[in-house]
C-alpha cells in the first residue's frame, strides 16, 4: 500500500496571553490509502488541532510553525490559500463531533448538502437535489427525499450524524477526518455509524484518520493506530501489535485501562494528567507520569525507533530488540 | 407556532392590526382617501369635524383626513427606504468587521462610534440642512444615523456565530469567507434584526415628522404628519384643535405600533423564552 498521506514533523503553536502552548509538537505519522488510522489520546494532547491542522485550518493565535503535509504527492503547507480551498471538502473532508452543532441551525439537511455539489462541481440546483437523495441512501437514511427538506434539530443525533457523513463523502474526498463522530451517541448507534465509516471507507477507496479516546473503537475498525500524549505521537503501529505488546508505558497504561469483562484483571486508570503544553520541558513530555522514568528521559526527547515491522515507539525506557535508532 | 403567539397578546395583536390598517390604507391613499389632499375648498376652510370632512379641514379648505392618509404614504416610505438602506449597509459593515476582525474592525467600529458621538436627531438636522430638504436627502439622513445601530448589532452576532462549529464545518469544505458570512452565518443573524428593524421603524418615522416639524423634513405642498402638526399648532390658540391633534394622533399610534410589535417580537425570539408560554 502506497502512502495517501505523510505527514514529517508538524508543529502548531498557539499564542496566548499566557505564553506559547505548543500543542502539536513535530508529530510525524503516515496514511495509507484505503486504510483507517486511529488516533487515541487523552483530551487535550492534540488530536483535533492535528486534523485541523492537515486542512490548514488553523486559526489565529494558532499557527503552523513547520512541517510537511504531503498529500497525494503535493505538500499542502507550501499551497496557496486558493489551492488549499480547491482541496477542502474535495480530497480531504472532515466530520465533526457533535454533528448537531456542526449542521447550520438555519439551512435544511438536504440543502446543506447539495450545496456542496454546486460549490465545487458546478452542478445545478436540481442536479445537486437529486444527487443528494442518493447520498442520503447511502449513508442509510430512511426517507431521504423527506429527510432532505427537515432541518437539524428535527433529526435525531445518529441521523444528524448520518447527514454530516453524506456530506463529507459527497464529493467523494480520498482522505476522510473523523473527529470523535461518535461522542454524544449511544452505544448502538455509535457502532451503527462506525460500520458505516468502515464499509463507506472500504467501498470508495477513501482513508480515514479517526481520532477518538476509545481504544475500543480503535480495535474494532481502525487498521492501525497512532497513540498522541501531550502534542506528540509516542507510538504508531499495526492496531494487532500494538494490543497485543504495547512498547510505550503509555500506551501500556492505556490499554491497562480499558475495563475488560472476559478477563479478571482490574482497570487501572493512569496517574496525573496531560502536562501543561506551555513551556514543557526538554526531554519526554511523559517523564512525570512515568513509571519506568530514566535519567535520560528529563534530559533528551525520545526519538521514534522502529521497534517491529509494523510498529515504531518514541521511549527511551522501552525495550526494543535490536532495532537501529531512527532520527 | 410563534405567529401564534404574536397575535395571541391582544396588545401586540391590535399594534399589528394598526400597522396593517396604516400600510393599506398608505398603499391605496388615492382610492381610499375621499378628497384630492391639494385640492383647496374656498368654500370650507377651517371647518370643524363634520359628516362631510372627519377631520375637518385647513385654512385653505383642504381636507384633513386625505392629507392625514397621503401623509403616511410619504412617512411609511422615507422610514422604509431608510430603514432598508440603513439595515443592508450597517449588516454589510457589521458582518465584515465581525468576521474579518483585526484592522477592518476597528476602522469600522471606530467610524460608526464618531457617528454615534453625534445625537442622532442633530446629526439629521445637520444632514438635511447641509444637503437641502428633498425626499431623498431625509431618507439618507436617517439611513446614516441608523446604521451603527445594525453595524453594532451585527457585529456582535459575528463574534459569536463565528465560533460555531457549523462556521467551521462550513470552513472545512472550502467555501471562501464571503460565502461563509452571507450563506451560513448572516442567516442565523436574522432574528434581532427583525426586531432590531421593526423598533427602529418607529423610530424613523418619529425622525421624519421630527425633521419636517421644524421644517428640515418633507416641506409642503406635500402633506407629512409633523409638518402638518406644525402648521396645526399655530391654531391651537384660536380652538382649531383638530388641525394638530389628528396628525399627532397618527405619528403616536404609529410609532406606538411598530414598537409594541418590537418588543414583542424580540420577547419571542430571545431563545430564554423559548418554549415559555
Amino acid at each position: 500500500m502506497t502512502d495517501l498521506l505523510e505527514v514529517r514533523d508538524l508543529t502548531v503553536h498557539f499564542d496566548t496571553e499566557a505564553g506559547l502552548v505548543e500543542a502539536v509538537d513535530g508529530v510525524t505519522f503516515n496514511v495509507r490509502s484505503g486504510e483507517i488510522l486511529g488516533v487515541v489520546g487523552e483530551s487535550g494532547s492534540g488530536k483535533s488541532v492535528t486534523a485541523l491542522a492537515l486542512l490548514r485550518l488553523i486559526r489565529p493565535p494558532g499557527r503552523i510553525v513547520q512541517g510537511a503535509v504531503r498529500f497525494e504527492g503535493t505538500d499542502l503547507v507550501g499551497l496557496s490559500e486558493d489551492e488549499m480551498r480547491a482541496v477542502r471538502g474535495t480530497r480531504i473532508a472532515m466530520v465533526f463531533q457533535s454533528p448537531r452543532t456542526a449542521l447550520n441551525p438555519v439551512l435544511t439537511v438536504g440543502r446543506q448538502i447539495s450545496r456542496l455539489f454546486e460549490l465545487h462541481q458546478g452542478a445545478s440546483r436540481a442536479e445537486g437535489r437529486t444527487r443528494t437523495i442518493g447520498m442520503l441512501k447511502l449513508v442509510g437514511i430512511s426517507e431521504p427525499e423527506r429527510r432532505a427538506r427537515q432541518y437539524a434539530h428535527q433529526l435525531s443525533g445518529g441521523m444528524c450524524q448520518r447527514v454530516m457523513i453524506a456530506m463529507a463523502l459527497a464529493t467523494s474526498p480520498r482522505l476522510l477526518l473523523a473527529d470523535e463522530p461518535t461522542t454524544g451517541l449511544d452505544v448502538s448507534i455509535a457502532a451503527q455509524i462506525l460500520e458505516l465509516l468502515r464499509d463507506l471507507g472500504r467501498r470508495t477507496g477513501a482513508s480515514i484518520l479517526l481520532i477518538t479516546h476509545d481504544l475500543g473503537v480503535v480495535a474494532e475498525v481502525c487498521d492501525r493506530v497512532a497513540v498522541m500524549h501531550a502534542g506528540q505521537i509516542v507510538e504508531v503501529g499495526a492496531v494487532r501489535a500494538i494490543f497485543a505488546r504495547p512498547l510505550h508505558p503509555y500506551t501500556q497504561a492505556l490499554v491497562r485501562s480499558i475495563p475488560r469483562i472476559d478477563r479478571d484483571v482490574t482497570m487501572e486508570p493512569i496517574p496525573g494528567m496531560v502536562p501543561s503544553l506551555l513551556a514543557p520541558p526538554p526531554g519526554c513530555r511523559y517523564a512525570d507520569r512515568c513509571p519506568r522514568v530514566l535519567d535520560v528521559c528529563r534530559r533528551d526527547r525520545p526519538a521514534p525507533r522502529a521497534a517491529a515491522p509494523d510498529q515504531e515507539v518514541a521511549c527511551h525506557a522501552a525495550e526494543v530488540e535490536d532495532a537501529p535508532a531512527r532520527g | 407556532m410563534r405567529w401564534r403567539r404574536l397575535t395571541r397578546n391582544r396588545l401586540s395583536f391590535g399594534a399589528l392590526c394598526v400597522i396593517l390598517a396604516v400600510t393599506l390604507t398608505s398603499l391605496l391613499a388615492p382610492w381610499v382617501a375621499p378628497y384630492d389632499p391639494d385640492n383647496p375648498d374656498a368654500e370650507a376652510t377651517l371647518a370643524s369635524v363634520s359628516m362631510r370632512h372627519p377631520l375637518g379641514t385647513d385654512v385653505y379648505g383642504r381636507d384633513q383626513l386625505s392629507r392625514v392618509i397621503h401623509a403616511g404614504r410619504i412617512d411609511l416610505l422615507v422610514a422604509l427606504c431608510a430603514t432598508a438602506i440603513a439595515l443592508t449597509l450597517g449588516s454589510a459593515l457589521g458582518a465584515g468587521a465581525g468576521y474579518r476582525g483585526g484592522w477592518v474592525d476597528q476602522l469600522v467600529m471606530r467610524s460608526v462610534d464618531a457617528i454615534m458621538a453625534f445625537p442622532a436627531f442633530i446629526l439629521a438636522m445637520a444632514i438635511t440642512a447641509a444637503l437641502g430638504n428633498s425626499i431623498a436627502n431625509v431618507v439618507a439622513a436617517i439611513a446614516i444615523t441608523h446604521v451603527p445601530i445594525y453595524t453594532r448589532l451585527i457585529r456582535g452576532e459575528m463574534l459569536r456565530v463565528r465560533e460555531t462549529e457549523y462556521a467551521e464545518a462550513a470552513r472545512t469544505v472550502g467555501n471562501r469567507p464571503h460565502q461563509i458570512v452571507l450563506y451560513h452565518l448572516l442567516p442565523n443573524c436574522v432574528p434581532p434584526l427583525v426586531v432590531q428593524a421593526t423598533l427602529a421603524m418607529g423610530f424613523a418615522i418619529l425622525t421624519v415628522a421630527a425633521l419636517s416639524f421644524i421644517g428640515l423634513g418633507i416641506h409642503p405642498p406635500q402633506s407629512e404628519w409633523g409638518q402638518m402638526t406644525a402648521e396645526g399648532a399655530g391654531y391651537v390658540v384660536s380652538g382649531e384643535w383638530w388641525l394638530v391633534l389628528f396628525p399627532g394622533f397618527a405619528i403616536m399610534l404609529t410609532v406606538l405600533a411598530f414598537n409594541l410589535v418590537g418588543d414583542t417580537l424580540r420577547d419571542l425570539l430571545d431563545p430564554r423564552m423559548r418554549g415559555v408560554r
